[in-house]
């Protein structure tokens, strides 16, 4: 039966603390999902996004983690900023990216919505949502998904999940995730519309399989039969049943897998504001810091005039910026304070650090190739075949307080450290 | 002009003391800088090398200098004599013309060192070593034992790099040399400072010679050779590193016997330890300078600037909020913003660092740009 009643869902899947390892030491003192990109929470950009569309009336959180007070004080204000229903769903184990979908299919499907969107949390796009909601309307049958893609380069592709597309009728006729070998160019965004039926139907039958498969294979099985992989078991399934149409998007897109890709990330959404909302971003002021590009600067932040902030910077909230700072390609937390004369490079600054006086901390920023239209940023390694650090952002931890006259190149330090030496390529824990 | 090419510079009065400075070459270990500028001229602490020498000699009696040189620089030649008639003094060329070594080139200045009427003794010194050249009482001591000649050695942490001397620590009397001793044998090397009697040209040819092998074991033998220990500072600034070691000895050392020429703190400058500022220097608000660091003429140094440990050539530029350790920055050069430099770095003349560069133990050669930073030891063509 095809509802036809204009009313949306919105499910985001956030994950839980085994999953985003490379986002440490930033997800050990927060979910990655709530980490902020370019001064609000991941997730709150998908959030806002969904305010937009009149068609959606909730928006659904579902995760491993636990329901902790930074949690709920998130829902709490998003809830209240954006008039929207949002609740976060607890699995009671790890479901894979589609057990939980299943398992909470009822709450998805009361008040029997048309269809819903599916996100993955660590998406950072220009959302047109409402233009995907057309789209998925416009396409027949009663049990089909829609699935967001973009453009990469040849061999970038193959760190994705790869879509064929049949440019006539927008059907996905095959699906694979990351293939050893070329596929296709066309990557999916983590972005999906679903229909009621694919969790009533399909992923009902999927789970019925690995219930009996687990009672054959007996008790002992490592894989937790109630966990359902989204990519490998739903998406590859509906890949040439004529039920599932690629919408492609030119939109800014980018995944936030490590530190890196959240400065990327920053950059990225940063742009989207210059063109969707420029009066949030930082302007030049002659009595005020020096702004080059796109910033963006909490209203509670406090900045020296001689300060020269930009491209690509963050300050969030009550953080202070000294005489003579150089902040670039950067995000700075909450309460941290850079003191004069400092000098922040495509580093990521953590919750009340604090940087000493002509401290130098800096990263390397690793870029898409500038040169490839569709390149995109690729989480790779941590270390080199030599066992090396690979340069890259530099992470600062928690409260993390670097005395003067140091520098810090190409390091991640966890949380609470005092350093007074250089570090350069190390991990310091 | 006589085969050896050696000429005089200035006519004043000839019978007092001697002295010969040993300049070689073209002074490649202390390149960058030395590619625009010979090593007698590069400034050490606000005044070229050599004038701390020559105004030294001079004022323990020394009337002739002669300047021991391989290869003949009219950069060298105008200044000298500038500074000859400045200092009343006469200064004599004396060119090799293969290279001889670190005897033949006092033999081969014979004629200018001694004669029938001058027999005086004469010094000889090494054109790299930075010392508070205590000549008048190497000149007492060296009278004294009435020998043929005393060397002046200097206590160093790391003995083996150089040659040791072993000596009587009563009289002073040199037992033997050591040429780079595996284990511990002394600790005071050869301090590249002597004063000799005529007597010992006998002992040398203006041909290639080395005076630690050919000449001084033998005066050892025969006890013609004594040593004086240098209780003050001294130090070969040949190399950076050694340089800016050597920098630091004589700031410590203008401490003590010239005060009033160490920079005082003054309008919201911070200033650590010791600190030499030519006059003609500028330097902004919120900086903190020192310790150890010289600024020569014209310097530029804009506001929130920490300087430690290093030496700033003339006309030279740092701007707002760097942070230099450990460097020499050379003439006319420039270094940007936030720029972080350290580890011995060298900026040879007219380099052009931009904003937010970090430099590690890099020597970069003259005129040339950096826009990238060097985050690693490396040489910059």
């Amino acid at each position: 039966m095809r509802i036809q009643n204009n009313m949306w869902k919105a499910v985001i899947l956030i994950g839980g603390p085994d999953k985003g390892t490379r986002f440490r030491p930033l997800s050990l003192d927060v979910p990655k999902p709530i980490f902020p990109v370019a001064g609000i929470p991941m997730i709150q950009h998908h959030i806002e996004a969904c305010s937009k569309v009149p068609e959606i009336k909730e928006v659904i959180l579902i995760g491993f983690f636990h329901y902790t007070e930074m949690l709920k004080s998130f829902i709490t204000m998003a809830k209240q900023k954006y008039s929207l229903s949002i609740k976060y769903l607890s699995e009671y184990g790890p479901l894979g990216t589609a057990g939980g979908l299943y398992h909470f299919r009822d709450q998805i499907l009361s008040g029997t919505p048309e269809a819903f969107f599916v996100f993955n949390s660590d998406v950072c796009c220009n959302f047109p949502l409402s233009d995907i909601l057309h789209f998925h309307q416009s396409k027949n049958g009663d049990n089909r998904i829609t699935i967001v893609a973009t453009e990469a380069t040849h061999s970038e592709s193959m760190s994705y999940g790869c879509l064929v597309e049949d440019e006539n009728t927008n059907e996905a006729t095959h699906y694979v995730e990351k293939p050893e070998t070329f596929v296709s160019s066309l990557i999916n965004c983590g972005v999906y519309v679903f229909t009621p039926d694919v969790l009533r139907c399909y992923m009902a039958e999927v789970f019925r399989q690995h219930q009996e498969e687990s009672l054959e294979m007996g008790m002992g099985d490592s894989n937790f039969p109630d966990a359902i992989k989204l990519e490998t078991e739903i998406l590859a399934g509906y890949a040439g049943s004529g039920k599932m149409f690629v919408y492609k998007t030119k939109e800014i897109w980018g995944q936030i897998k490590s530190a890196a890709s959240a400065i990327h990330a920053n950059k990225l959404y940063l742009s989207v504001y210059r063109r969707t909302k420029p009066e949030v971003l930082a302007k030049k002021n002659p009595d005020g810091p020096i702004i080059r590009g796109d910033v963006f600067i909490h209203e509670s932040a406090s900045v020296d005039p001689t300060a020269v902030l930009g491209p690509n910077v963050t300050l969030g909230e009550n953080v202070e910026i000294g005489a003579g700072v150089r902040v670039s390609n950067s995000i700075v937390l909450s309460g941290a304070k850079l003191n004069d004369h400092c000098c922040v490079l495509n580093t990521i600054i953590g919750w009340k650090c604090k940087v000493g006086e002509w401290s130098r901390v800096e990263g390397t920023a690793q870029q898409p190739d500038p040169n490839a239209p569709y390149s995109k940023i690729i989480s790779g390694q941590l270390f080199n075949e030599d066992g090396r650090l690979i340069p890259s952002i530099t992470v600062l931890g928690r409260e993390v307080d670097v005395a003067p006259e140091i520098i810090i190149l190409n390091s991640i330090v966890l949380p609470n450290k005092n350093i007074h030496a250089n570090s350069k390529n190390q991990i310091i824990l | 002009m006589s085969p050896n090419k050696s000429f005089s510079l200035s006519n004043t009065s000839i019978g007092t003391m001697k002295a010969l400075i040993l300049v070689g070459g073209y002074g490649t270990r202390l390149r960058p800088l030395t590619l625009n500028v010979p090593k007698p001229l590069v400034e050490f602490g606000n005044k070229p090398i050599m004038l701390h020498q020559v105004e030294a000699l001079v004022e323990a009696g020394v009337e002739t200098v002669v300047l021991a040189v391989s290869y003949m620089s009219d950069i060298l030649e105008k200044e000298m004599n500038q500074h000859a008639k400045r200092l009343g003094i006469k200064i004599v060329f004396s060119q090799e013309d293969e290279p001889l070594g670190t005897a033949g080139p006092i033999a081969l200045a014979k004629k200018h060192l001694s004669d029938e009427k001058c027999d005086k003794p004469f010094f000889v010194l090494n054109s790299d070593v930075i010392s508070d050249y205590p000549f008048s009482k190497l000149l007492e001591f060296h009278k004294g034992h009435g020998k043929e000649g005393t060397i002046c050695v200097a206590k160093v942490e790391e003995p083996s790099k150089y040659g040791v001397v072993v000596y009587e620590g009563d009289t002073g009397r040199i037992h033997r040399f050591v040429e780079k001793p595996q284990e511990f044998v002394s600790n005071k090397i050869n301090a590249g400072m002597y004063i000799f009697n005529p007597s010992i040209f006998k002992r040398m040819k203006p041909e290639p010679m080395s005076i630690e092998r050919e000449v001084f074991p033998y005066m050892a033998e025969e006890s013609e050779l004594y040593c004086m220990e240098l209780k003050d500072f001294w130090m070969d600034i040949g190399q950076p590193k050694d340089f800016l070691k050597g920098m630091c000895m004589y700031l410590t050392s203008l401490k003590k016997k010239s005060p009033e020429k160490l920079y005082k703190e003054s309008n919201g400058v911070t200033i650590v330890g010791n600190v030499l500022v030519d006059e003609t220097a500028r330097i902004g608000k919120n900086c903190k300078i020192g310790p150890n660091v010289v600024l020569g003429p014209n310097v530029v140094i804009e506001d929130g600037v920490r300087i430690k440990r290093s030496t700033v050539m003339r006309e030279a530029t740092i701007k707002s909020h760097s942070w230099l350790e450990s460097c020499i920055i050379g003439w006319e050069s420039t270094v940007g913003q936030w720029a972080r430099v350290e580890n011995v770095t060298v900026l040879g003349q007219d380099v052009n660092v931009k904003d937010e560069i970090y430099l590690n133990g890099v020597r970069i050669l003259p005129h040339k740009s950096i826009s990238t930073s060097v985050p690693e030891p490396q040489i910059i063509m």
